[in-house]
């Protein structure tokens, strides 16, 4: 720290002067950050040892030992004997190699799989879409509609010639972001409203509703909101409708995705100074005009990176529906390691599931600290 | 709601009015009528009640005793009422409050389109011919944060104005402002009552008041203290409080 | 300016009338009356409906309705006591407080041993070394971006994978790690133990009232002893000597192999080791992040500041920097432990015997699913408001200090 001082200040008062060798280069990098102190020394020996240990280990057991694929047996059982005899030695990516398709899809018609595929693809351009602010406009609420009704035509189809696929067949990773998009989809007006009446001081009822509502679901864990979804619901219902299975999980995660929501909205909300409700007033403008003109268009904005946050974990929760037996991307690859021609290889699997979930989530974390620092330049401006 | 024909050429009357928060009283027994065409400056020490006492007018807060009568509609309880006065009264704030996600000119036309239920092209067009008037027609479609503090001001001047109110309101308009800057909000504010607009101002600007104001109303600790022509209040005020303050104002200034 | 004279705002002589309302569509009090009514009949509509459908439908089940069930016997076996249970004698509501204590036991660890990893980790971020903070940094990045029942899945499978007892990984001489679990020497429990307990408390107390007169008599002479050797010695000396006093008894309870099982000792079940290391982990990883950004919340100024005044640097620590700090922690730090709390729930996913997996047992064998669903949520209730209470309480403290 200090030697940066120095060095900062040597420049700028002699420019053309070169600082001491012993303040640049790798060596000296090297002795401020690894190497600082005496206590700073022993854990770079100490972290350096491990890792050097473990990455080697990793990539002994991921790469080098690794059975990449194995040839076709008669007999089912044996197709696994070469990855087998490198148990515990080598990983086996061969079962990877054969579950692929499962564990993206589940047990979606295996020559109508292009149409889930298409799904995620759609999903991801969404997402990429939405990440964009020159989007950031009416224009995405529309964009938003027809995508996610696209979406729904490609997973039922029945029409245009595409063969109908009942839902149960859905699975695999187009229903993780089916639950995770469709939940933010449809809690998010919900959630504007609830924010909305928590701070209604006129209606009291309502915002103790509100108020009843958010901290209902925010105490309790979504999985008994999908206990309550899967054995529940059907109680409630009248004789003879029972909505099927993944329309119930999707309407508790929306609840549930709602109440936090809502919170994030009401910070928005109250971050609004003052003088624009009552430059509204003030204009003659009426509570919904105040509020659809005026307040929401610029608390939206606000919450941007917190939503996004948000999203990250609903994504995340959505893995939960394994407990109640929907078909997403979790259970598929539970499902795929049951399978007793490869039982034994679920660290490869689980392996393979978690570099999935990483993928999106770091790219949308990554965007959210990005936005993040936009913002806050924005406001210190 | 109801016509008074107690004083038809009156646009704003006060009667009596009195306002507590919580257990403050903050307003006690304010009386003022202003008339037509009347350009009335407020003053008084910081928390007498002078903002709250010309939010009243348009019911950005609500008094809980005595009556207001705005252009001959007194101020109840009523959404009709309170709709009415909106639409005739504009107001000004110290802080500009322009909308930040809108461009200067969709700021202007906002309220004459949402309330006024003009056609878009006829509101831009009056819009822009306000903007002429403050002499900023050329950043109708930049955003409010670009524009300097006295710009924006006059930005929110045209906004109140696009409403056409027959009434105008300022709280401090120029408090937030750096001092070069001060001139050209206040110059166009002395354009605005050439007109012939009736305007309630609460400001220090003792030049200014000199200049436009009929009447001069000094308010302290929730009551009007005094009133009367600019030359009377300045050059002789009869009560020690007015006395007082016009003593800070100067050493101040 | 009314420094002379009291304001007449402040003593009014007269108070605000109240203000009737006018049943007229035009009194917005009359209208949102009117709006507010309208929401809750709505509301009551529906859950009239729904609360008549399911009438029907449970009588059309044959399902009981009402807790009754709580007092019959339960047929549920429970691996994990914490209190004398037995299947097919003990009742369900017996059943229902084992997965309740089953509950706090990996929700109290969990916090517990977050809180010093998310600690250790988000100084680790801090560190000076390049090395150690990177490595800080991908653990956190990766662990947040991981479904936390993946991990715990993950971790179970490794528990599970470990060799049989006969072959199990001894650790040191008294612990050994098989597919049967973490076995560890265990004290045997005497009252000697509970009164050194006891001393301890008593000793925390004793060391607060300590703190309070050093604090009192530094305020009165300006010098004062130091506080931290007299609370060792009260925190230490005093559970000791009433241990000895009751004849200092110590049995270790060894865990022994005989043939394929162990006996003796205590045992960590692979489900409770799996739950509790997956949410340690997976919980410390957010806990990092709140500890690393509320100390750098704190500006480097304040640091230079108060050692400009001359302060050392645990003095700069204690008295500037952590106050500051543990504000900006404390609320999102009670979130953390909130959803660690309800993610316990995932319990279920591995066959640990929580509240959520004993309830859903129940609701499964009884068919009473809204009583099963009422309990975990009111459990869970209960538990959230305590956590919530608890940390407000000591955020007003700290608030306090730190003022
Ligand atoms: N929302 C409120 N709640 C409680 N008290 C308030 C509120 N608004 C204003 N007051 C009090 O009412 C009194 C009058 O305030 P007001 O804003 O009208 O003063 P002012 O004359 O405009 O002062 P300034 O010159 O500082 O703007 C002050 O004492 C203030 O503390
Ligand atoms: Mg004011």
């Amino acid at each position: 720290m200090s030697g940066q001082t120095a060095t900062i200040i040597g420049t700028a008062s002699a420019a053309r002067e070169q600082p001491p060798a012993s303040l640049v280069g790798p060596w000296a990098w090297a002795r401020r950050n690894l190497f600082g102190s005496w206590w700073s020394s022993a854990v770079t020996i100490l972290l350096g040892y491990l890792i050097v240990r473990w990455a080697w280990g990793f990539i002994d057991w991921a790469v080098i030992n690794a059975v990449w694929s194995v040839p076709v047996a008669s007999n089912p059982l044996d197709t696994a004997a070469p990855c087998r005899q490198m148990a515990g030695v080598g990983a086996c990516w061969a079962v990877i190699g054969d579950k692929w398709r499962f564990i993206l899809f589940g047990r979606y018609p295996y020559d109508q799989q292009w149409r889930p595929a298409l799904c995620i693809l759609l999903f991801i351009a969404l997402y990429g879409v939405s990440a964009n602010r020159a989007f950031w406009r009416k224009e995405l609420l529309y964009i938003w509609v027809a995508t996610l009704a696209v979406i729904a035509f490609l997973m039922w189809g029945g029409v245009l010639g595409m063969d109908y696929v009942a839902q149960d067949q859905w699975g695999g990773l187009p229903i993780t972001l089916i639950l995770a998009t469709f939940g933010l989809a449809f809690a998010f007006p919900l959630a504007v409203v609830v924010a909305l009446g928590r701070r209604s001081t006129q209606l009291p009822a309502v915002k103790f509703l509100c108020v009843g509502y958010v901290e209902l679901i925010r105490g309790v864990p979504l999985i008994s909101l999908l206990f309550m979804a899967s054995v529940m619901f059907p109680l409630f219902m009248p004789e003879g409708l029972n909505p099927d299975k993944l329309l119930r999980a999707q309407i508790a995660i929306i609840l549930f995705a709602a109440a936090y929501l809502a919170e994030v909205v009401r910070g928005g909300l109250q971050s609004l100074p003052k003088g624009q409700y009552e430059a509204a007033d003030a204009l003659g403008l009426s509570y919904w005009q105040k509020t659809l003109k005026i307040i929401l268009p610029q608390a939206l904005r606000m919450v941007i990176p917190p939503l996004v946050n948000n999203f990250i974990s609903f994504f995340k929760d959505t893995s939960l529906v394994l407990i109640i037996g929907i078909f997403d991307l979790l259970t598929a690859g539970k499902v795929a390691m049951a399978d007793p021609t490869w039982t034994g290889f679920s660290t490869e699997i689980y392996l393979v599931l978690a570099a999935i979930y990483f993928v999106f989530c770091y790219a949308m974390s990554h965007y959210s600290r990005s936005l993040e620092r936009k913002f806050s330049r924005a406001r210190n401006r | 709601m109801s016509q008074t024909n107690e004083a038809p050429e009156a646009a704003i009357v006060l009667d009596r009015v009195n306002k507590w928060y919580g257990a403050m009283h903050v307003l006690r027994d304010v009386s003022i009528t202003i008339g037509k065409g009347e350009r009335v400056v407020v003053c008084g020490p910081s928390g007498s009640g002078k903002s709250t006492t010309i939010r009243c007018i348009n019911r950005l807060e609500e008094h809980q005793q005595g009556r207001i009568v705005v252009d001959g509609t007194e101020l109840t309880n009523d959404t009709r009422a309170l709709d009415t006065i909106r639409r005739e009264v504009g107001m000004v704030f110290q802080s500009f409050n322009l909308f930040p996600h809108l461009t200067i000119l969709e700021n202007c036309t906002l309220a004459p389109i949402q309330v006024r239920k003009m056609p878009k092209a006829e509101a831009e067009e009056l819009a822009m011919s306000y903007l002429r008037r403050v002499k900023i027609p050329e950043q109708a479609k930049k955003y409010p944060l670009q524009l300097s503090g006295g710009q924006q001001q006059r930005v929110a001047i045209a906004r109140a104005l696009c409403m056409k109110p027959k009434i105008m309101l300022f709280d401090e308009p120029t408090s937030a402002l750096d001092p070069e800057m001060i001139k050209e909000v206040l110059d166009t504010m002395v354009g605005l009552a050439e007109t012939g607009m009736t305007m309630v101002c609460v400001t220090h600007e003792m030049g200014f008041a000199r200049q436009v104001a009929n009447r001069v109303v000094f308010m302290d600790r929730g009551e009007v203290v005094e009133s009367g022509t600019p030359h009377e209040m300045f050059e002789n005020p009869q009560t020690e409080r007015l006395q007082t303050f016009l003593s800070q104002i100067l050493r101040g200034h | 300016m009314s420094a002379t004279t009291s304001d007449p705002r402040l003593a009014p002589t007269r108070q605000a009338p109240k203000q009737r309302m006018q049943l007229s569509w035009t009194d917005p009090r009359f209208r949102n009356l009117v709006w507010q009514a309208l929401v809750l009949a709505i509301i009551v509509a529906v859950i009239w409906y729904l609360v008549g459908n399911t009438r029907h439908n449970l009588e059309a089940r044959h399902i009981a309705t009402g807790f009754g069930f709580l007092e019959s016997t339960s047929g549920i076996p429970i691996g994990e006591q914490m209190i004398p249970y037995t299947s097919g004698a003990s009742t369900y509501l017996r059943a229902l407080t084992e997965g309740v204590l089953n509950t706090l036991k990996v929700a109290i660890v969990g916090v517990i041993l977050s809180t010093i990893l998310g600690t250790i980790i988000g100084v680790g971020r801090l560190s000076p070394n390049w090395l150690l903070a990177k490595i800080t940094a991908v653990y956190v990045e990766v662990i947040r971006d991981i479904p936390v029942l993946l991990q715990l899945l993950f971790w179970y499978v490794l528990l599970q994978g470990l060799p049989a007892p006969k072959a199990s990984i001894r650790l040191g001489s008294a612990v050994f790690l098989s597919n049967r679990g973490i076995k560890v020497p265990l004290l045997v429990w005497e009252d000697a133990h509970t009164w050194a307990l006891v001393a301890f408390a008593v000793a925390i107390v004793l060391t607060f009232l300590w703190r309070r007169r050093v604090h009192r008599q530094r305020d009165l002479t300006g010098t004062a002893p130091k506080v931290w050797p007299v609370a060792l010695a009260l925190l230490i000396g005093l559970p000791v000597i009433v241990w000895a006093i009751f004849g200092a008894p110590l049995t270790i309870d060894m865990p022994q192999l005989h043939g394929f099982n162990f006996s003796g000792g205590g045992t960590i079940t692979p489900e409770y080791g799996a739950l509790t290391l997956g949410l340690v982990i997976y919980t410390s990883a957010f806990i990092a992040e709140i500890v690393r950004s509320g100390i750098q919340a704190v500006a480097q100024g304040q640091w230079e500041a108060s050692q400009a005044l001359g302060l050392h640097r645990g003095q700069t620590l204690n008295l500037v920097v952590l106050p500051q700090a543990l504000r900006v922690i404390i609320p999102p730090m009670t979130s953390e432990y909130l959803s660690l709390a309800k993610n316990s729930s995932l319990a279920v996913a591995i066959g640990y015997q929580d509240i959520v997996s004993i309830a859903s047992t129940i609701l499964n064998q009884t068919g009473q699913a809204i009583e099963g669903i009422a309990i975990i949520m009111l459990v869970y209730l209960t538990i959230s408001l305590s956590i919530s209470l608890f940390m407000n309480w000591y955020n007003a403290h700290i608030a306090l200090v730190g003022r």
